[in-house]
């Protein structure tokens, strides 16, 4: 089973990060629970979203509390939340940054884990004009993990929007796909 | 053709509510129902869904609108949870003494003071003797099954009884997983529509729910302890026909490893999901124990619980809810203890409580409970405490 734990900020699209990859894997024919942490709900606040990932059914429905990958929409909560906690060794740190990965590994003072980066707020802005940067995060993340394919995701994305906008986040999933740095 | 999707157990209540084509819907939003039917509000303005929406102001008239419109022959739905299922609680007893076959679906949540948007099952048990049929289900697709099996179960002539369908707020009501839908024409094949309750019409004035006197009320009441007996086995029908037909049934209790088990536990709702990891992993660690799952709450499946149950030297009862000042343990762990006495299996029973107010239940509380449930065994001995898990004294 393959557990990821989302962090961001109310309005990013963590929740919403964390459905999209749960459809992508049970459009592969994958098991899959994609959940928020309950309650918390407030643009701004610090948000966790959880998905689990297995080829058999998943009868677990507790938080995740050991993930094997982390991806961290916001890279202030780097200071302000526990955002490594419980994360474990060779596991993946996915961020939304514009450092690059060695900085990075500094800051998190890790060396046990693997590092994707992508600057998630640029395309974002770049592509959809505003800051939501979910979709640009599945990109770096499939990209660095290959827990579901590019092709599931772009599939996941466009059911989960309309048309106008699948096609925009299409385009994020994309150039962050192309322009991820990834440190395995 | 089966669609696979994924959906939310509230969303997946939605879709079975729209494939069941039900005519009037009365609701109020409470979280975390609300998405049941902000969904259902969707199929009707895309023409999804041919019904009339009511928008109520308050639950009891939620529940007040829906008595009137099944009493007009129209096929029913609504949604509530925690304080709504309170201030409703009146017209329940209203719904299950009319005979209405009313189907509402119940996003679980704890009762306030202190308020608490999460999950448990206080509201539920509250609406234990309201005589309601009462399903507790443990995923998304569950939920979208019983949904449809809880109209078919409803209208059957010799119920007509309302039903209720339960399941964890937020673990459930929010976590998306894979849910494979039928046809709509396949659903209403299954559940053709047809009026087999008294209405009222116009054409041929009748009463319901006038004075009952000394000399019939009782008679009335003792209709109602008939019809809920006769759910039992019209329940096991429509879960057998259901799977025949959509290749999916639970049974009313769901055994989990339980063949050669030494110890089970007892459970129900996300909890029992819950409690199916931990049993493999103790039984990883050579502990034999098994999971009795409790789909259908009410009426009880005694034959059922009794069965399962009748082998094992101890059996540990997880509940959900607070039985305040009761004799001994949790609401559904009394269930458990009079069906099996009555029954005459002897088993060291306990009771746990977990899971109060949205507290997170991980595997490691289940395996306190399976632990505590061993060392009772071995014990050989009968405790009489009720065990708190996790709450800080």
């Amino acid at each position: 089973m393959i557990e990821i734990r989302w962090h961001g900020r109310g309005g990013q699209g963590a929740v919403t990060a964390s459905q999209v990859t749960a459809e992508a894997a049970i459009i592969e024919g994958k098991y899959a629970q994609a959940f928020p942490e309950f309650g918390a709900e407030r643009r701004g606040a610090p948000v966790k979203a959880y998905t689990r990932i297995d080829e058999k059914p998943i009868y677990i429905r507790s938080p995740i509390v050991e993930p094997d990958i982390v991806v961290i929409l916001d890279p202030s909560l780097l200071v302000s939340e526990p955002v490594l906690d419980g994360l474990k060794k060779n596991g993946w740190v996915i961020i939304n940054s514009k450092k690059p990965v060695d900085e990075i590994r500094k800051t998190l003072g890790r060396s046990d884990v693997k590092i994707a980066r992508v600057d998630a707020d640029t395309i974002a802005l770049q592509i959809l004009k505003v800051p939501i940067v979910n979709t640009a995060m599945l990109g770096v993340l499939v990209k660095a993990t290959q827990i579901v394919s590019l092709d599931s995701i772009i599939d996941a994305v466009s059911r989960r929007f309309s048309e106008r906008i699948a096609k925009l986040n299409i385009e994020v999933v994309k150039k962050a796909y192309e322009e991820a740095e990834v440190s395995g | 053709m089966v669609k696979r999707t994924s959906l939310s157990s509230n969303y997946a209540v939605a879709y079975a509510v729209k494939m069941a084509d039900v005519d009037v819907i009365a609701a109020y939003p409470i979280t975390p129902q609300t998405h049941i039917v902000e969904k259902l509000s969707e199929f009707i303005a895309n023409g999804e869904l041919d019904a009339e929406m009511i928008h109520v102001e308050s639950e009891h008239s939620a529940m007040s609108a829906t008595i009137g419109a099944s009493a007009a022959g129209a096929r029913v739905f609504t949604a509530t949870a925690s304080q709504g299922l309170e201030l409703m609680h009146e017209i329940l007893h209203i719904a299950s003494g009319m005979r209405l076959p009313i189907v509402m679906a119940v996003a679980s949540r704890a009762l306030s003071p202190p308020i608490n948007i999460w999950s448990d099952y206080s509201d539920i048990m509250n609406a234990r003797d309201t005589g309601w049929i009462i399903y507790i289900v443990s995923s998304a697709q569950e939920a979208f099954d019983t949904i449809i099996q809880a109209y078919k179960l409803a209208e059957n002539k010799e119920v007509l009884l309302p039903v209720m369908v339960a399941f964890d707020g937020f673990v459930l009501s929010h976590t998306f997983e894979a849910v494979d839908l039928p046809e709509e024409e396949e659903v209403r094949r299954f559940i053709p529509k047809q009026v087999t309750w008294y209405t009222l019409d116009p054409e041929n004035p009748m009463t319901l729910g006038p004075l009952g006197p000394p000399e019939w009320y009782y008679e009335f009441k003792y209709q109602q302890v008939v019809a809920l007996n006769k759910a039992l086995e019209i329940a096991k029908q429509v879960d057998d026909e259901y799977g025949k037909v959509f290749g999916r049934k639970y049974g009313l209790v769901e055994p989990y490893r339980l063949d050669d088990a030494e110890i089970a536990i007892v459970a129900y709702g996300a909890l029992a999901s819950t409690a199916k990891a931990a049993v493999d992993e103790a039984r990883k660690n050579g502990v034999k124990v098994g999971l009795l799952r409790l789909r259908l709450f009410r009426p009880s499946p005694v034959e059922e619980i009794a069965k399962y149950l009748e082998n094992v030297k101890a059996v540990g009862v997880m509940d959900r809810a607070i039985s305040f000042g009761a004799p001994y343990g949790g609401p559904v762990f009394a269930d458990i203890m009079e069906a099996l006495y009555m029954k005459g299996v002897d088993t060291l029973l306990s009771s746990f409580i977990l899971g109060i107010g949205g507290r997170p239940m991980y595997l490691h509380d289940v395996l306190t409970v399976i632990n505590k449930v061993k060392e009772i065994a071995e014990s050989g001995r009968r405790t009489i405490e009720t065990y708190y898990i996790g709450v800080r004294e």
